[in-house]
């Protein structure tokens, strides 16, 4: 009877589709709702060919399939994050990059909201939703709830990703920085984000544990505001049903302010609380102890989703927005601080009694060197908040300097330790195919951070330095052509970073498919990995 | 309820009750006897590694592994 429903339900989907392609207003529009049908019509061929061979899920065991297809799509798109990440960095360096038979297209323009939304919600959303499901299952010690709705959640994401991708690239976009995909894609990821929501809240209604880990806690946490905020920052009303162009609902400063409420807490939500339920399940495993303080863990949380959501304003300083809410917002961040270290220190000092781990196990490495980052950026964060400190970073590279230090070293570095723990307990592996690998994924993937984060450093405070740089008679000395063409050596630093962060990228990819093709099968699996304690 | 009044509201006694939940929590994490529920806690994640609890008895669980 549920496969019917199914069945008339997608075929109504497709036939939709189908009108709404025959009818398109513009290119994007036509083509998403193409991809659309094609999914509709995929879904209804695997319902009809799978009817009837249900097996009852036991409740004995874990749902580690959609766990799994997370894992090989988180690794995927972080390649081609990457990848697109190193090309839009050599365009910026080398402008003859943007070609004259791609514009329009492939110019930087167009790639650079590709770059920022595979990497964080592509690499970084699978990472998240795969690891929250692997999470919840163990900290809940029950079976994934709601049946097939994790891989809705999966499949649906995924192609909310290919909608959003496919739409910049022909040019549908709200302009709206990490906010970009236009409305009848915001529709479509509020209906999977609702039935992620469902398949987390369902699982930790049936858990076996008594206490709701801190994990949890922090993954709810993102999971809810990400919702909130998405609704927020996207009220707007489409010009035409059959088209992709939408207008917003707020306008001016109020948009600006809603646009940066929405932008620091994608920053503080999805990259920072998402990713410290990874840290506090993933490091004590990895550690092989109980977290450092649980004291602490709880009073971080609190702190963190109390104080976070005040900071936006610091990205307005200077601008139309009033001086008293600049001045809070930049309050706020400063005493961010400290929950940021909080959790920092927690993390860190979980391996105080293992610090010897940091020599024989990569993976450890790649974790510490993560939560150091994490650290290193929200001490960095609030400082550019200050306002004295903005008048002289805003609009400079130090920003993307400081976005990225945090992106790649504390999201991209727990990630990469997420997927070497997981990969091999997942496929019920002996281990990985190689740690040799997996150390040389660690040092280029630091010297690439490394590399980065310094010539940012050096090419923005330069040109900030440089735009206010008045000669005598009280005229500004530098035009803004001038700033451009003395950055151009840190900005060729910068793309040869990101080569180094892609080669790490790629070797893992290439580690973890061996892991899976080469390494022998366990048929029981050890909860540790090599010592025995 | 126009904007002003809530703008009233949030300004001065929901931001007293927000910080006041905050100290609420800050004290009640460093509740007597407290320690021991944390450790039991923290342990979670060294429980169920491999399969769920098994349902028929949901309280035996929480003696593995230690």
């Amino acid at each position: 009877m549920w496969d019917y429903i199914k069945l008339i339900a997608l075929g109504l989907v497709a036939v939709l589709a189908a009108i709404a392609a025959g009818n398109a207003r513009d290119l994007a529009y036509q083509v998403n709702a193409v991809e659309i049908m094609l999914a509709a019509a995929i879904a209804f061929i695997w319902v009809l060919r799978t009817m009837g061979s249900h097996q009852p899920a036991s409740q004995n065991e874990y749902f580690d399939g959609v766990v799994r297809a997370g894992v090989i799509a988180t690794t995927f798109w972080g390649v081609v994050g990457f990848l697109v990440a190193v090309i839009i960095a050599f365009q910026l360096a080398y402008p003859s990059l943007n070609f004259e038979w791609a514009q329009g297209y492939l110019n930087f323009g167009k790639l650079r909201p590709l770059h920022t939304s595979a990497v964080i919600f592509a690499f970084g959303g699978n990472a998240l939703i795969a690891s929250s499901f692997y999470v919840v299952q163990r900290t809940s010690a029950a079976r994934l709830w709601g049946g097939g709705l994790g891989w809705f959640v999966f499949w649906g994401y995924n192609l909310f990703i290919v909608l959003a991708a496919s739409g910049y690239i022909l040019g549908a976009t709200q302009s709206k920085e990490y906010a970009e995909p236009e409305w009848h894609v915001d529709i479509w990821l509020t209906v999977v984000w609702v039935a992620y929501l469902l398949v987390f809240l369902g699982t930790i209604f049936k858990r076996k544990e008594p206490h709701i880990y801190v994990a949890n806690w922090f993954y709810l946490s993102f999971i809810v505001t990400i919702a909130m905020l998405h609704l927020v920052n996207n009220l707007a009303i489409p010009v035409s049903f059959f088209g992709s162009k939408s207008v917003q609902v707020f306008s001016g400063v109020q948009d600006a302010m809603t646009q940066w409420w929405y932008g620091h807490n994608a920053v503080g939500f999805f990259l920072t609380a998402g990713f410290l339920g990874m840290m506090y399940y993933f490091v004590p495993k990895q550690a092989e102890r109980p977290v450092y303080s649980y004291k602490l863990s709880i009073v971080h949380f609190w702190a963190l989703i109390f104080l976070y959501i005040w900071a936006g304003p610091h990205h307005l300083h200077y601008t139309a927005l009033p001086d008293w809410a600049g001045t809070l917002g930049m309050t706020f961040s400063i005493i961010l601080w400290m929950p940021s270290w909080g959790g920092m220190i927690n993390g860190l000092m979980t391996l105080s009694g293992a610090w010897d781990k940091l020599r024989t196990d990569p993976i450890i490495r790649m974790m510490v060197v993560s939560v150091g980052f994490y650290g290193m950026s929200t001490f960095e964060g609030p400082m550019m908040s200050i306002k004295a400190v903005n008048s002289l970073s805003h609009y400079t590279d130090w920003t993307i300097g400081h976005v990225h230090s945090g992106a790649l070293g504390w999201n991209g570095m727990i990630t990469f330790g997420t997927l070497y723990f997981l990969v091999p307990r997942l496929w019920a592996r002996e281990g990985l195919y190689s740690l040799k690998l997996v150390s040389w994924h660690f040092w280029l993937a630091t010297i690439g951070i490394v590399l980065y984060a310094s010539s940012m450093w050096v090419a923005g405070i330069m040109q900030g330095l440089m735009w206010r740089e008045v000669d005598s008679q009280g005229f500004l000395v530098n035009a803004f052509a001038d700033t451009v063409a003395a950055m151009h050596p840190m900005f060729v630093v910068r793309g040869l970073g990101g080569v180094l962060y892609l080669a790490g990228g790629m070797i893992m990819a290439y580690n973890l498919w061996m892991t899976v093709a080469r390494q022998p099968r366990v048929e029981t699996r050890s909860v540790a990995a090599v010592p025995a304690e | 309820m126009d904007y002003h009044i809530f703008r009233e509201f949030a300004d001065s006694w929901f931001l007293i009750f927000l910080f006041v939940f905050f100290l609420g929590i800050v004290v009640w994490v460093f509740r007597p006897g407290s320690r021991k529920t944390y450790e039991d806690t923290s342990d979670i994640p060294f429980r169920h590694e491999d399969k769920p609890a098994s349902s028929s008895a949901p309280g035996e669980n929480r003696d593995r592994g230690e």
